[in-house]
This record gives structure tokens, C-alpha cells and sequence, in this order.
């Protein structure tokens, strides 16, 4: 087991892998996202109470979903990096990163334009907003703290443990809805009970979600193959690759 | 048409929000896209240089 995990995260035997992989998951993104955004703006009914605004949420909440994602892989990779020196798993942390603030830009924007209709106001300091907030300069330091140190391992280093810090801002923004009484709704899809959402919006907005995470996959593994090229350029497996 | 651009009055946050998710989405894929291309051509030529290939 331990050797098949050496073989996976040998950096050509990775790029390969990814190169191969790459056209299928921009293909399955490509139809999750033509499916998705057609049930999103044609076929979902409009809310009784929102009206047609609801449609915002169909990338609101995949984005704000993805926020998360991007920051736990880039959290548990960069723990990885740390402890057993792999340097697949650093490069898998670095590139999660420019990804997921984008996500995080996107749940705080679109949130901002479903607020101002529907709430009166483009923002609260409410905890939920407040916490993604916090997730994005999360994100925008952990970037910075990579480009400021020139040393490729130092780098690494220091941005996983800013990483792994800023975790635990992870289940407070999940549970923020349910510890603080914030003006940001509750959990509609995961909780205790099943969601609480009619199929024909819970069907659209998996599939953007879907879609949303196989996109994220295929800029994660785009950025990671540059990333092992410019690594690892005075090997011969990159020497191979080129020619 | 007309109707759906306009989506019950809120097509200007409708719109607004599904264009800034293209745009970005967009971007971190293309921008990623074209540093690779740029990678891979700079490492090539720096191989033939180096008369490795």
C-alpha cells in the first residue's frame, strides 16, 4: 500500500497521470456545467418568496461549498508536505490556493447581490459572512506568505502551517448559522433530517456543485504538472517528457 | 426573451453574479492554462540550448 502511494506521488508518474486524466475531466466538467446551468435558469421554478432571485444561489452556494474544499485540500496537503516531505503534496497545496480564493471571491460577491434584494443590505457582520471573509484573507495571506519567501522549502513550510492554523476557521463558518444568530440562513441540503429543498432546485444545484468540483480538479491538476515541470526541470523524466 | 433578461426584476443581481462566476472561473482556468504552454516552451528551449536533445 505504503509503496503503490510512493509510485502515485513520484512526481512523473503523476504528471503522466494528469495529462491523461485532464481532457476526461474537462469534458465531464464541461456537460456537468451545460446541465447544471440549464436547469438553473430554465427549468427550476422561480421561489415563492425570492421569486427569480433564488437563481443566484445555484452558484452561490457551490462556490461557498468549494470555498471550504479548496482550503481543507490545501490544508491536509500542506500537513503532508510538513511531515513526510512529499513534494506532490506541496504542489497540490500551492495550487489549491489560487482556486479557492476565487471560490471564496465568488460565495462573498454573489451573496452580496442575493443580500441586497433580498435582505435590504450588500453586507452584515453577521458571524457567517464575517468567517468567509476571514476564509478569503486566509487565503490571500497564504498566497502572499508563498511569493514573499524565495526558498521553494521554506515556502512550503511556512504556508502550511498558516494553512493549518487557519483551519479551524473551517467548522466555525459551517456552524456559524447554528451557534450565532445570523441574518445568513440555516443549512438547507446538509442537515439532521435531509434537505429541506424541492428536488427540482436540490437537482440543479448538485449538479453545479458537481460541476464546480470537477472544475476545481482540473485547474488543481493543471497547476500542479506546471509546478513538477519547473520542480523538477534538471531531471531526466522532465527531459523525457519535453523532448 | 425579454422577460427571461429580465428575471421578475432582479436581472441586474442575477446576471451580475452568474457573469462574475464566469469571469473568474474563467480565469483560473485560462491563466494557468497559458503559464503551462509557457513553461513547457521555455524548458524546451532551454534543453536545446543545453544540446540535451
Amino acid at each position: 500500500m505504503l509503496d503503490f502511494l510512493h509510485r502515485m506521488a513520484s512526481p512523473p508518474h503523476f504528471y503522466r497521470l494528469a495529462g491523461r486524466l485532464l481532457p476526461w475531466l474537462s469534458a465531464i466538467t464541461a456537460l456537468l456545467f451545460l446541465s447544471g446551468l440549464w436547469g438553473a435558469l430554465f427549468t427550476s421554478p422561480p421561489d415563492y418568496q425570492q421569486g427569480e432571485s433564488v437563481r443566484i444561489i445555484y452558484v452561490h452556494v457551490p462556490a461557498a461549498w468549494m470555498s471550504l474544499f479548496a482550503y481543507v485540500v490545501m490544508a491536509v496537503a500542506g500537513a503532508i508536505g510538513l511531515v513526510w516531505r512529499i513534494r506532490l503534496a506541496d504542489a497540490v497545496a500551492a495550487a489549491s490556493a489560487p482556486v479557492g480564493a476565487g471560490f471564496t471571491f465568488l460565495a462573498l460577491v454573489t451573496g452580496s447581490l442575493w443580500g441586497k434584494p433580498m435582505w435590504g443590505t450588500w453586507w452584515v457582520w453577521d458571524a457567517r459572512l464575517t468567517s468567509e471573509l476571514l476564509l478569503l484573507f486566509l487565503y490571500l495571506g497564504y498566497i502572499g506568505l508563498r511569493a514573499a519567501i524565495e526558498d521553494r522549502r521554506n515556502a512550503a513550510r511556512a504556508s502550511a502551517i498558516l494553512a493549518l492554523v487557519g483551519v479551524v476557521n473551517i467548522p466555525i463558518i459551517h456552524f456559524s448559522v447554528e451557534w450565532w444568530n445570523t441574518l445568513h440562513q440555516g443549512a438547507t441540503v446538509f442537515r439532521s433530517g435531509g434537505p429541506a429543498i424541492d428536488p427540482s432546485m436540490l437537482l440543479p444545484l448538485l449538479l453545479m456543485a458537481l460541476a464546480f468540483n470537477f472544475y476545481y480538479f482540473v485547474v488543481l491538476l493543471l497547476r500542479v504538472r506546471t509546478e513538477l515541470l519547473l520542480e523538477e526541470r534538471r531531471t531526466n523524466w522532465v527531459r523525457e517528457v519535453l523532448s | 426573451m425579454r422577460e427571461f433578461l429580465q428575471m421578475g426584476g432582479y436581472g441586474l443581481y442575477v446576471w451580475t453574479s452568474y457573469g462574475l462566476a464566469a469571469l473568474v472561473l474563467i480565469l483560473n482556468l485560462v491563466l494557468p492554462w497559458q503559464r503551462h504552454r509557457r513553461v513547457v516552451r521555455e524548458l524546451r528551449g532551454r534543453l536545446q540550448r543545453e544540446g540535451s536533445l
